[in-house]
């Protein structure tokens, strides 16, 4: 499906069902992360609930610790 | 009276009011890297009254890429970085009172010095710090912007006590042994970004414009050419240990802070992270190896030499670092390479 991921639409792959997925598919799942999906905030227990559709619009923040 | 502030006084979000009140105010900046060089360049430009700038380290030649600051001679001679910055500081502006502090901000300290300030700046490499900053914040009620940087890729929030959520509320969980500049990388444009959103914020505090506040957790990617901004108000915690109303301050009691001791005789400190991790030895062995010195690993430790110090890193997160007796130093060495 097709997706705006952080403001870039992007194409990911079909075997990504769940906003979990996403995270997997980046190699951010063992990262701290805020992600917001149509504008709605997500709790962590909701990353492997939320089912992603077409054209949907993905935020993802990750936390990193440089300086 | 010349008019070096007169641009910014023209700008009429600040105007001549603002102006007045950006030079009554006192920044503390913790760390003084490539974050807190280019925020300590910015507020001191800019006519702050005070600033009170802590770092434990001192200039290496791997920091001169970025940390704007910082000079040849500087890398040269091992000056600390609270002190070469001063240096600069004064040289570009005078009349700000600066204050350099040499040390690491441990929780006693940094509450001492954030009762004093207006507004915290973090400009730090690593979460334990970044946490008690966060407890201090809450407990003595002075704002703190959080911004760090890693490769092209940079993030910034701005905590208000008693408004927004804190970045406890927001982390559930303190990331350990992330990627850090000195194992992924940083290109200087990042470091630049994320100080631009953190001075923005900081100019509308300390003019008291509070409703201009950004309000979002802000990220960016300068390679990947991608930006989010999130509303993460929802995020706030009732039940939050460091702002909500049955606060604890977790990261400002003994047991939740990264331990050390100088191990007698041995020239070595040893440090145990705040909280039980396992550390994956095998992937940090991959990070490692991209640096200048030796990595050695067995199956229980993981062995890292670079001039005359030694870093055994062990599987429950524990660390040795060999040639030094100086907690600060033997601090900095791990936060550098384990993040």
């Amino acid at each position: 499906m097709k997706v705006t991921l952080n403001g870039e639409w992007t194409q990911i792959p079909d075997n990504i069902i769940f906003v979990s997925d996403v995270l997997k598919h980046y190699k951010i799942h063992d990262k701290v992360v805020v992600v917001e999906v149509n504008g709605g905030i997500l709790s962590k227990l909701e990353h492997q609930s939320t089912r992603l559709a077409d054209k949907d619009r993905i935020e993802i923040v990750h936390f990193v610790g440089g300086g | 009276m010349n008019n070096r502030y007169s641009r910014q006084e023209l700008f009429s979000p600040i105007g001549k009011d603002g102006q007045q009140q950006i030079s009554n105010k006192h920044v503390l900046i913790i760390g003084v890297g490539a974050l807190g060089s280019a925020s300590a360049e910015a507020l001191v430009r800019a006519g702050i009254g005070k600033l009170t700038i802590v770092d434990r380290d001192y200039v290496e030649w791997s920091n001169i890429q970025r940390q704007q600051l910082f000079t040849e001679e500087h890398a040269k001679n091992r000056i600390p970085k609270a002190i070469a910055a001063k240096n600069r500081l004064i040289a570009i502006n005078s009349s700000v009172n600066i204050e350099a502090i040499i040390a690491d901000a441990s929780a006693l300290e940094l509450e001492d010095w954030a009762k004093e300030a207006d507004l915290v700046m973090d400009a730090t490499d690593n979460f334990e710090t970044r946490m008690i900053i966060n407890d201090v914040s809450q407990k003595v009620g002075v704002p703190w912007i959080y911004g760090a940087c890693v490769g092209s890729y940079g993030i910034s929030y701005t905590i208000i006590p008693g408004k927004t959520p804190c970045l406890s509320c927001l982390l559930e969980t303190v990331p350990l042994g992330g990627l850090t500049c000195d194992t992924a990388g940083i290109i200087s444009p990042a470091v630049n970004m994320v100080v631009s959103f953190q001075i923005s914020e900081a100019l509308k505090i300390l003019v008291g414009d509070m409703d201009s506040l950004r309000n979002k957790l802000v990220s960016f990617d300068l390679w990947k050419n991608q930006y989010s901004a999130i509303q993460v108000d929802k995020l706030k915690k009732k039940d939050c240990p460091s702002c909500g109303p049955q606060r604890s301050y977790p990261y400002l009691s003994f047991e939740n802070q990264t331990k050390t001791a100088v191990l007698c005789g041995r020239d070595s400190v040893q440090i145990r992270p705040s909280v039980p991790m396992v550390r994956d030895l095998e992937a940090l062995e991959k990070i490692l190896a991209k640096q200048t010195g030796a990595v050695q690993r067995n199956p229980y430790l993981l062995s890292y030499s670079e001039n005359a110090h030694r870093l055994v890193i062990f599987k429950d997160g524990r660390a040795l670092v060999h040639g030094t007796k100086d907690i600060s130093e033997a601090k900095a060495l791990y936060h550098k390479y384990l993040g």
